[in-house]
């Protein structure tokens, strides 16, 4: 970022949230960058922006489509970067219909699911027809893209979708109106300023001063960055903000060049590790699928449905990457007769993301629960249901630093004081286990530039504190030990674990010992044991192990590359002897395309990666992201799959053809090219189509998770919910709180929970500063002090006055921690992105008045009563807003129920 | 009484050290701060100071902490402007610079190119004929600043210790010896910038503690202040503010170098239209004689909580004594005149 000549930091409130990593954004304003944060809050990271624009929450895609339609109506894109690395060439299939055509739909749909089918978003094949533009006549027969019948939601990780081959049909002028340039182009025409002033509320002024900063900051010289968070992410269609945000980096050519991309930035210290070696029920290590009950039945069906051996670039290797896997999990036992113990692998059954959890406990599905780093009663979604959730479960173990709410709502939690729950009747038996923090324990930091930092233990973990490693390992000790003896075959998998780490006296595995099998090694041979070094030596024949492949080579000559610590004086700008990147120590992916089709450097001033025309090899200041010795003019061998296929300047490696996707034939299972939409509860029709929220949009239906009518409510009341509002993180606070709220340095930062209201507001709302205001939504209803400050401000939108509030959501009800308050998200509802899972937590409906919450059963009865008066309530409203169950039968169920995966990044995220 | 006759470079020589140790200061640049408050959180860490306050929200913007005291020895002050006053600071500034501060080049969109690097204004510096137009005043700002001690070059605090427990180090920095210190507090009157405080009562972890239960404060009853963490300093290590600030927006290093980058960045930021920005005690003739913390303002001291003219109570002491001294001397010879007469 240090490198960018422009940022702009949309749905993210850097600054506050990342402080950290802000150095460098400051340290860019320094040399001169300019910083735009677009944000419905001005908040700190606007207070050190060069330029603040206050959004109305939601419409992201709106403002981003526009700066799309701008960029191709002036002519602005980045012409030879385009030509040569994206799609915009690639022919799409003949009955594809845009959402320009079906008025906010795409090709595909089904209503009785509410899924796409992405069959006639494929590429046309090149073979069938060729790049001459005749419209008409395909069928899905002649589509390049493999999986049809269904556009899967479950992540494809750093890979992208797989597609059988990567030689769709072209059109090299762009001018075939069926290729990907030209649908893009109509898509957005309707994109515009004046659009943007009518939904976003941001001034024609402020959009060209946007627009312009970008494009005058983007280009063979110069590169403008993006960084979002949970700001784009916790919306229902957030992952179409952020491949917005993609196509529009693609089209001014900021992707794979020092000071462009797009930063996702991270929640807390190793999120990014999180995913890579995950904690989501849908992914294995190293982006891997994880296998689905039926459609993986055999090893082969569950590789080819990764990557097509005649793909194009490193995905055509899955198998190598799966083999590699299961050889370090289960070591002897996976033999090439046995498939690799592919069966030991579960199989998925449906979606089994947090949300669903919840629901399956409420249920009484779940017996058990194992609780560690997170923290739902306060940082999940509705929170109530939550709470509820775990009153119906037989045990739970809690494993934390404090007594956090999650462990003390059979006591303390704000049903005990409504009068719901009764703590002698609650059979939940609890279990709190200490857990060491993470200046107790060696380990590793995988952070937003995918770099892997090691930290040594700084202090022996205090009394029974434990780390994770060492309870983990132990438990699975345990367990061994007790299935001993069992002839079982549902045994197996647990009994043929490598579960052998070396201990210190402390009882600690040795954390090393996991790098260096999360690295992998040779198997067999004479050299046997003997770390690997990169990916590319992995192997389908079960003569290598490894836990996680894209780590290889951070355990490279037996040596902790993760811990080295060499300062930024002595060495390069890329400071590649600081710690490790993954993969192969790569500071930026896809830097192929730092350097033009040729192989030539874009500018002197943004010289990165180059082809050596000497040595004939790929070189530069960082690891070139393409086949070191590929030259730019190679036109790859389309009778080989994998590295081999790729053509000279397909940058692009991961994708299944090499190029940068502007449209995506699959991957999305909302549309091929983001789309606005308003979020369910918005009072405001969609400006743009008349398909009003987002049509895949998951929402768990049930009589406590009801959503506020929107533009269905009868106007004649007035609006019951009048008011949206975001929430969001302070610096002083982490997350649901666990880190914070229980240390006194901490806490008397920022003792109580407030919410942000404009001066206009609190005069509309009669709230005055530092008194008290409730705030109510379909769910809940909590009360916070009122700050009043021209931080927000109305806008102007739609032809109305738009009031945002904004509430931070660090604080919960117990006497645990050092300060408490109410609980945010218990006003949030389980709205789910059909893509990732992640609820919306950014736009919110809500009543706000003066005062106090009521406390005892009354405030069920408040929360009932504006349901009442919304026409929502669960006695009157199922056959006009189909929110559920009418009954007070506990079950609830998926609205969409299908095996699609999910990416919840857990509560702690918000 | 060493600090009466101190000059701002070298005050502890001055006070009678023998090794040659530089002037050890700060240089809080506050246009740069982004008001996470790690330097607050990093002090308490380090020094062990208790938690302050009723943990109450004090409904003033983002502060929660209020003021420098006992227990917090570097507070970041939230001040919410809109364009008005913004344009006012503008102008104060500007008017700054004709008063002997920074010279200040035409409006550019980037660093002057020839700008000088040393501070040579001139008093009265004609402005007109040149494009001073700053660039576009925005709406609103959002101005946060990390106050901490200022380790005046004439510390007030020092001056009326009675009992020597606050003394001059080596690094020309003020501290409270806390054996020494007998808690009268005496020197809480004598801080021009209100930083002393007695610590009345407090614990140092109430609730926290991952090993044994509260720990009782020792220092109980003293004063307390920003030791400038004399305990670092010693040992060579950078103060845990400056340490932990992300942004470098708190610099530590020899006080001169503090307040030649301080210069040097104002005049940075007058060319590039920025001219609400000024120095807050770098000047050795201010009613201090300087402080060691110097600070860049983006508005007047008083909007961030600042004295605008502090000065050292003792200041008017050798005159106040020459005057006393003087009609000591005349009643002296008033009753030997008494007595000469009487015997006459």
């Amino acid at each position: 970022m240090a490198n960018a000549d422009c940022i702009v930091i949309q749905g993210s409130n850097m600054a506050e949230a990342h402080p950290v990593g802000y150095q460098w954004v400051m340290e860019a304003r320094s040399r001169g960058a300019r910083v735009i944060h677009v944000d419905p809050r001005f908040s700190r990271t606007s207070a050190n922006a060069d330029k603040h624009l206050p959004i109305r929450a939601g419409t992201d895609i709106v403002l981003l489509g526009a700066l799309i339609n701008h960029v191709i109506a002036n002519d602005l894109w980045f012409t030879d970067y385009v030509k040569a690395f994206t799609n915009a060439s690639s022919i799409i299939e003949g009955d594809f219909a845009d959402s320009e055509d079906l008025d906010g739909l795409f090709s595909g749909f089904d209503p009785a699911t509410g899924t796409y089918d992405n069959a006639s978003w494929q590429y046309a094949d090149a073979s069938a027809d060729g790049a001459d533009g005749a419209d008409g006549g395909h069928g899905a027969s002649t589509a390049t893209g493999v999986p049809h019948g269904e556009s899967h939601g479950e992540s494809h990780g750093s890979g992208g979708p797989q597609l059988e081959h990567g030689e769709p049909a072209r059109d090299e002028t762009l001018q075939d109106p069926r290729c990907v340039f030209q649908i893009l182009k109509r898509h957005y025409a309707r994109y515009t300023a004046e659009m943007v002033e009518e939904a976003c509320g941001i001034s024609r002024a402020d959009f060209e001063y946007l627009a312009r900063s970008m494009t005058d900051n983007s280009g063979p010289e110069r590169t403008t960055c993006f960084a979002y968070a949970v700001g784009w992410t916790q919306h229902v269609g957030g992952a179409q903000f952020i491949r917005a945000a993609g196509v529009l980096q693609l089209l001014l050519g900021n992707m794979g060049r020092p000071g462009g991309g797009i930063m996702a930035l991270r929640g807390h210290a190793t999120i990014q590790g999180s995913t890579d070696i995950p904690t989501l029920f849908n992914l294995l290590p190293g982006y891997l699928p994880m296998p689905k009950a039926g459609a993986h039945d055999s090893f082969e069906d569950y590789v080819d449905s990764i990557g097509s051996k005649s793909q194009k670039g490193f995905w055509a290797e899955s198998e190598a990457y799966a083999v590699n896997l299961l050889k370090a999990w289960w070591g002897d036992a996976a033999t090439a007769e046995n498939d690799w113990a592919f069966d030991y692998l579960p199989r998925l059954t449906g979606a089994h993301g947090t949300y669903q959890t919840t629901m399956r406990m409420l249920e009484d599905g779940l017996d058990g629960f194992f609780l560690l780093g997170q923290n739902p009663a306060v940082g999940s979604a509705n929170g109530r249901m939550q709470r509820l959730g775990m009153s119906h479960l037989k045990w739970m173990v809690v494993r934390d630093f404090s007594m956090i709410e999650s462990a003390t709502w059979w006591k303390e939690g704000p049903e005990i004081e409504s009068g719901e729950l009764k703590t002698e009747d609650i059979a939940t038996e609890m279990f709190f286990l200490p857990a060491a923090n993470h200046t107790e324990k060696a380990g590793s930091f995988t952070q937003t530039q995918r770099l892997v930092q090691w930290r040594q233990q700084a202090v022996t973990p205090p009394g029974d504190c434990r780390s994770e490693l060492a309870f983990m390992f132990e438990l699975g000790q345990r367990l061994r030990e007790r299935l001993r003896d069992s002839t079982d075959p549902r045994d197996r998998p647990l009994l043929d674990l490598t579960w052998d780490y070396p201990t210190d006296e402390h009882g600690e595995p040795d954390p090393e010992s996991v790098l260096k099998e999360i690295n992998g090694y040779h198997v067999g041979g004479e050299q046997d044991g003997v770390p690997l070094s990169s990916y590319t030596q992995i192997t389908a024949d079960g003569t290598t192990a490894g836990g996680c492949w894209i780590y290889t080579g951070v355990y490279a000559d037996g040596v902790n590359q993760a811990a080295r610590r060499k300062p930024g004086s002595e060495q390069d700008s890329t400071a590649a002897e600081w710690a490790w990147a993954w993969p192969a120590n790569r500071r930026i992916l896809y830097n192929r395309a730092s350097a033009d089709a040729d192989g030539k450097p874009w500018s002197e001033r943004k010289k990165y990666v180059w082809w050596d025309e000497d040595t004939q090899r790929w070189t530069g200041k960082d690891i070139p992201d393409f086949p070191a010795d590929k030259h730019p003019h190679d036109l790859g061998d389309a009778d080989e799959g994998g590295a081999a296929a790729l053509a000279g300047n397909d940058a692009f490696v991961m994708q299944a053809d090499g190029r940068g996707w502007l449209f995506a034939p699959s991957g999305m299972v909302d549309g091929p090219l983001p789309t606005h939409y308003e979020t369910v509860e918005s009072a405001i029709p969609n400006p743009l189509y008349g398909q009003q929220a987002n049509p895949t949009q998951m929402t768990i239906t049930d009589r406590d998770n009801m959503n506020a009518p929107g533009i269905t409510g009868t106007a004649a009341e007035g609006e019951v919910y009048p008011y949206v509002f975001t929430t969001y993180r302070l610096t002083e606070h982490h997350t649901a709180g666990g880190m914070s709220r229980f240390l006194p340095y901490l806490a008397e930062l920022q003792p109580e929970l407030f919410c942000e209201v404009s001066p206009e507001l609190a005069e509309e709302v009669g709230l005055e500063q530092n008194g008290w205001a409730t705030v109510i939504t379909p769910r809940s209803a909590i009360e916070a002090r009122v700050l009043v400050t021209r931080r927000m401000r109305p806008l102007q939108a739609a032809g109305r006055t738009v009031h945002q509030i904004g509430i931070p959501y660090h604080w919960a009800q117990g006497t645990e921690a050092v300060v408490s308050g109410d609980a945010v998200n218990d006003l949030i509802g389980m709205n789910l992105d059909a893509n990732t899972q992640i609820q919306n937590s950014k736009v919110i409906a809500c009543a706000l008045r003066p005062g106090r919450r009521p406390r005892g059963p009354a405030l069920r009865d408040l929360v009932a009563d504006f349901q009442d008066r919304a026409g929502i309530s669960p006695t009157t409203a199922e056959s006009t807003l189909d929110i559920g169950p009418t009954t007070a039968e506990p079950s609830a169920e998926l609205a969409v129920d299908d095996p699609r995966g999910a990416d919840t990044a857990s509560g702690e995220e918000h | 009484m060493g600090s009466l006759i101190e000059s701002a470079g070298r005050p502890g020589a001055d006070s009678g050290w023998e090794h040659e140790h530089p002037r050890k200061g700060f240089f809080t640049d506050t246009s740069i701060c982004i008001g996470c408050k790690a330097c607050e959180v990093a002090c308490k860490e380090w020094n062990q100071n208790p938690t302050d306050g009723d943990l109450e929200l004090l409904g003033s913007s983002f502060d929660n902490t209020g003021e420098l005291g006992a227990n917090t020895w570097r507070h970041v002050a939230f001040v919410e402007q809109d364009s008005e006053r913004i344009e006012e600071a503008k102008e104060s500034g500007r008017r700054l610079v004709s008063l002997g501060m920074p010279t200040v080049g035409p409006r550019s969109s980037g660093p002057r190119p020839g700008a000088p690097s040393t501070p040579g204004g001139r008093p009265g510096d004609d402005l007109t004929g040149e494009d001073t137009t700053p660039p576009d005043t925005p709406e609103f700002r959002w101005l946060m600043s990390s106050d901490v001690c200022k380790h005046c070059t004439n510390a007030g605090c020092l001056d009326v210790c009675p009992t020597g427990a606050l003394h001059r180090t080596e690094f020309g920095t003020v501290v409270v010896q806390q054996d020494v210190c007998n808690g009268c507090g005496t020197c809480v009157g004598g801080c021009p910038f209100g930083v002393i405080e007695r610590r009345d009562d407090g614990t140092i972890s109430p609730r926290s503690s991952r090993d044994e239960g509260e720990q009782k404060d020792p220092d109980h009853g003293t004063a307390n202040k920003c030791t400038l963490c004399y305990d670092r300093l010693v040992v060579g290590e950078t103060p845990a503010c400056a340490q932990t600030c992300p942004t470098t927006s708190i610099k530590f290093g020899d006080r001169e170098d503090m307040v030649d980058s301080a210069e040097e960045r104002v005049q940075q930021l007058h060319s590039q239209g920025m001219t609400e920005a000024r120095l807050y005690g770098a000047n050795p003739h201010d009613g201090v004689g300087g402080i060691g913390s110097v600070f860049l303002l983006l508005d007047e001291p008083e909007v961030y909580g600042l004295p605008p003219d502090p000065q050292v109570p003792t200041k008017e002491l050798p005159q106040m004594y020459r005057t006393a001294g003087v009609a000591a001397l005349g009643m002296v010879a008033a009753t030997a005149l008494a007595f000469l007469g009487g015997r006459r």
